[in-house]
């Protein structure tokens, strides 16, 4: 363990200025202020953090395309994110008639919430953190859900069907995605024998992307569905919902929801560096700069992928993420839960083995799974609701050349609530 | 195998990554154009035009307004009209070319631009005082002469009105075979212009 | 407990990032599922069959390049070889092999279009391999350009040929264009067609029969994807179609997967197609008379040919005068509608937008 909060040059300093100026009895203000300082510059950090990275992601999809991306404003574009900021504050500030104007106006807020919350958990660096919860994986999973609440509210308060039907998309989804995510992180928590990041951390002789690789994709999927991502982003899915809950969105508002998707990667990132990617350690360089370039990595690969992958339909989404993640995410606690009771000291050499072994089980099960679970789409069975003769012309259903038409009747029915 | 038909994909996209942009940074860049680009800015040779207007009568939108005057008088031997009037509303014109394919004479040329952008309407009629003061960088659109002679619009030199024509054209049966003088029914014996009374 | 519920009805469009001009989609939805669909045209309107009708025949060249404006070649062609008939001319043989080599490069800028917005729809941020297709498609203007000097309204072809013969530097960028478009062709093939995502959203989706596509006049690759080996290619060969050799690709499903994946398959016919004309051109004219004005004595005609989005005709009829008494376009983009709501009821809207976007149709077509 590095340098506690206590450590901390800037808290000490502002603990030491606001006790001496009022007195050794307003210790207690002291350590609020001090705490504050802290929060206000992780919080504003990350924020400046995600606001460049807006521009990191549009350069790079644009390289991926062919194109250059932003490059007007500044060296390289660099300063596109203000000038983004500048534009959206200086648009008007349009609420839609007939909307629910508190609603409407507090959805931007609370979507960004969560996206702060997380933040006190995550060290980024050995030593740098706001709190060593000992429940923090609980505590992820617990915030990350408020933004469920967030597209919700957007959707409901905006008088337009597009934003109604994304805000369903994303509440039907997040709901589902919740599960495998918790899974996963229940995977990584029995390994780690703590729900505290900084012990997970710590207790990654190897990296347990390595040691657990079934536990990483599920949690990968499921925080490219939390986080709206390819290719599960239905909720937003601008090819057929225009901007799904953010339609009627503009100015400020449209940019504070940008801005904690933006950041919401970030984060993800960050989280997924902690639990999967050994955090700070293993480093060759000062350990915030590892830590760095390890979310670095993590956005690079989700910038490609979205550049790659078209997303799924809701209901695909659905059954893959009951069918497929799911019995995936059990399967591989409960082997992680067998080899900690097999290997109850974990050095490098036991995660090793463990390694080899999760490796020969997962794939092959993963593959099998795959096979089992069909995403086909199968011809439709809504025609006899339909209110006028239906011709038929759509029913014949082609048998694809190994793939089944399964009917996914549960995932179809789950696509109905939009009444 | 499942999931390999993804990572072809991301494959293509990585290889992609490494390749160059392929889009033009405007302003500063341009695409380069070929001579035969037809655009903006006609070019019109005041010397060659006789005021037939069939390029008035082809263009499809009818946006070209030609008024002429009896030059002279000796219209039947071959001389001209004088030009009034030479109107071309580009503000309408979609550069299809047929008015300088229907130019018997190769007096009107298409232009190589595409920045003609006015803040008003009005600004982009050209008239005749536009056209006989601009620089003659007609491009080789439907021009064989021009091109043979590897005229550029954009790097070569301007055209001068007497390298500008083209040879004897099958519709052309009365007049085979002419030099550029020949084919400049305007100037008198002594080389100076009647049109420039 | 039932829970009541009650349809949606939503206007996709005339303003929609997916529906390919100003098209407006009116769907009743029951909760994702599409229970009635009803396609509202006309926001594009522009009366070009009138407009035909008070202009030259040569005039009337500049209009077809607004039609399908992703296609302008096959619609001077389709045009020219209407009033080539009325007219009765017959354009020389380097004429015809220009047009066929121009319009097979049309049709594969067509078809790439197309296909890169198949990934679009899907869901891909910006259309990676439409950027891509952009990419390919840049070239074939660029030699556009180098024929006719415009890149989209081209009125390269003329009654009795083409305008003007290809300048010299035409023919290397040809060349270089075919020995490097089939590399690109399975680069676009592995994005697009093999990826398990893809392959999951359009497998089966939106099938239609042979008889139904028959029955709903379907022309063009949408009818090929359905296993009809139809093309008026060869059916009735134009220009010198007759001369050149190439398949028909066909497919069995119908489905969303098939319709673009027969384009694919025909942009690498088009590339064979363009090789054997490349090899078998001569030097001579190119235009068979440089006439602007043509009285063709009274009649009619109607020649259709294969556009990139299927059967392409204009139906001429001539009074004597030198403009079209009538003309009438036969239009793919219009007929692919036919069938609008039977394709897509019962799907749910992520469905609706790929299937809209496998018909390929163009609203400058269809609105006319
Ligand atoms: S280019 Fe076409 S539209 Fe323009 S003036 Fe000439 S004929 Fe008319
Ligand atoms: S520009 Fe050509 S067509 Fe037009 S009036 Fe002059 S000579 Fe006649």
């Amino acid at each position: 363990m590095g340098e506690t909060l206590a450590d901390n040059v800037i808290y000490r300093n502002v603990y030491a200025f606001v006790e001496g100026a009022l007195g050794p009895d307003w210790a207690w203000a002291a350590y609020a202020a001090g705490g504050l300082a802290i929060i206000l510059l992780v919080a504003n950090g990350v924020m400046a953090i995600g606001t460049g990275y807006t521009w990191f992601e549009r350069r790079l999809l644009g390289r991926f395309q062919g194109r250059l991306g932003p490059n007007r404003a500044g060296p390289f574009g660099l300063f596109q994110p203000i000038a983004d900021a500048i534009k959206l504050i200086s648009k008007e500030d349009i609420i839609a008639l007939g909307a629910d104007k508190v609603v409407f106006t507090l959805a931007p807020v609370v979507m960004l919430a969560p996206t702060i919350l997380v933040l006190a958990v995550i060290p980024f660096g050995s030593g740098s953190w706001l709190a060593d919860l000992n429940v923090a994986a609980l505590y992820i999973a617990a915030v990350s859900g408020i933004a469920t609440i967030a597209v919700m509210m957007a959707g409901y308060a905006s008088p337009n069907s597009f934003s109604l039907f994304g805000s369903m998309r994303a509440v039907a989804m997040l709901v589902s995605y919740e599960v495998p995510l918790v899974m996963a992180l229940l995977g990584v928590t029995i390994l780690a024998q703590s729900m505290s990041l900084v012990d997970i951390v710590e207790a990654q002789a190897l990296p347990f992307l390595i040691v657990t690789p079934l536990g990483a994709l599920v949690f990968l999927a499921a925080v490219s569905a939390e986080l709206n991502r390819a290719p599960f982003d239905v909720t937003e899915a601008e090819s057929e919902l225009v901007a799904g809950y953010m339609t009627e969105y503009s100015g400020m508002k449209y940019g504070v929801f940008m801005l904690a998707e933006f950041t919401n990667t970030v984060v993800a990132g960050a989280i997924f560096a902690a639990l999967f990617l050994q955090g700070w350690k293993w480093a060759v360089l000062p350990s915030h700069l590892w830590f760095l370039i390890k979310v670095g990595g993590f956005v690079f690969v989700a910038v490609w992928v979205r550049a790659t992958l078209p997303r799924f339909r809701l209901d695909q989404i659905l059954s893959a993420a009951w069918k497929y993640l799911f019995p995936l995410s059990l399967l591989n606690a409960m082997l992680l839960a067998a080899e900690v009771i097999i290997w109850p000291e974990r050095g490098a050499a036991e995660l090793g083995i463990m390694a080899a072994v999760n490796w020969a089980v997962s794939v092959p099960a993963a593959l099998l799974w795959s096979r089992a679970v069909s995403l086909r789409s199968a011809p439709p069975t809504l025609a006899a609701l339909s209110p006028r003769a239906f011709s038929g012309a759509a029913g014949r259903a082609r048998q694809a050349p190994g793939g089944e038409a399964a009917p996914d009747s549960a995932a179809r029915s789950a696509g109905t609530e939009g009444g | 195998m499942y999931g390999a038909g993804i990572l072809r994909g991301l494959g293509v996209t990585l290889r992609n990554l490494a390749r160059r942009p392929f889009t033009i940074q405007y302003p500063e860049e341009r695409v380069p154009q070929h001579p035969r680009f037809r655009g903006q800015e006609f070019t019109w040779y005041e010397q060659r035009c006789t005021g037939c207007a069939s390029c008035a009568k082809y263009c499809p939108l009818g946006i070209i307004r030609i008024v002429t005057d009896p030059d002279g008088g000796n219209e039947q031997d071959g001389g001209s009209y004088k030009v009034d009037v030479f109107d071309i509303d580009q503000a309408r014109c979609m550069y299809c070319g047929l008015c300088v394919e229907a130019c018997p004479y190769d007096a009107l040329h298409m232009g190589s631009g595409f920045e003609a952008a006015t803040l008003r309407r009005e600004d982009l009629v050209i008239n005749v005082d536009m056209l006989k003061a601009r620089e003659k960088r007609p491009s080789t659109w439907f021009r064989p002469q021009l091109e043979r002679a590897k005229a550029d619009p954009h790097h070569g030199d301007p055209v001068e009105w007497r390298e500008a024509g083209r040879e004897p054209f099958p519709w052309h049966p009365k007049r085979p075979a002419q030099t550029p003088e020949e084919m400049d029914h305007r100037a008198s014996a002594d080389g100076s212009y009647r049109s420039e009374r | 407990m039932t829970l009541r519920t009650e349809p949606v009805v939503v206007n996709v469009g005339p303003h929609h990032p997916s529906t390919h001009g100003v098209f407006r989609m009116k769907l009743t939805f029951d909760g994702e599922n599409i229970i009635d669909a009803e396609p509202v045209i006309g926001y594009l309107h522009r009366g070009t069959e009138k407009l035909a009708e008070e202009r030259q025949y040569t005039q009337v060249i500049t209009l077809t390049d607004r039609l399908d404006y992703v296609s302008s070649m096959t619609n001077n062609q389709a045009y020219v070889l209407s009033c080539e008939r009325l007219v009765g001319i017959e354009p020389p043989a380097r004429g015809k092999y220009l047009r066929v080599i121009a319009a097979e490069l049309q049709r594969v800028a067509s078809h790439l279009i197309g296909v890169g917005f198949f990934l679009q729809e899907l869901g891909v941020f910006g259309g990676t391999a439409l950027m891509y297709a952009f990419r390919e498609r840049e070239r074939i203007l660029d030699m556009f350009e180098m024929l006719c000097g415009a890149r989209i309204t081209l009125s390269y072809m003329r009654i009795g040929g083409v305008l003007q013969d290809a300048p010299e530097e035409f023919w290397p960028s040809l060349r270089s264009f075919l020995d490097d478009m089939p590399g690109y062709a399975d680069e676009m093939q592995a994005l697009v067609f093999e990826s398990e995502i893809v392959r999951a959203r359009a497998i089966g989706v939106a099938p239609v029969s042979a008889e139904d596509a028959v029955a709903a006049s379907f022309t063009g690759p949408i009818l090929r994807a359905s296993g009809v080996a139809w093309d008026w290619r060869k059916a009735a060969p134009y220009d010198v179609y007759d001369q050149v050799e190439f398949e028909v690709p066909t497919c069995e499903g119908g489905d969303n997967y098939d319709r673009f994946w027969v384009r694919m398959q025909e942009v690498r016919q088009s590339l064979r197609i363009i090789e054997q004309c490349c090899a078998q051109i001569e030097p001579g004219p190119v235009r068979a008379t440089m006439a602007m004005l043509f009285r063709p004595p009274p009649g009619e005609a109607y020649v259709p040919i294969e556009a990139p989005k299927g059967e392409l005709g204009f139906y001429l009829v001539s009074d004597g005068s030198i403009a079209p008494y009538r003309c009438h376009v036969r239009s793919p983009s219009f007929m692919s509608l036919t069938l609008f709501r039977e394709m897509l009821v019962g799907w749910k809207l992520a469905d609706a937008i790929v299937t809209l976007g496998s018909l390929d149709f163009n609203m400058g077509e269809v609105d006319r």
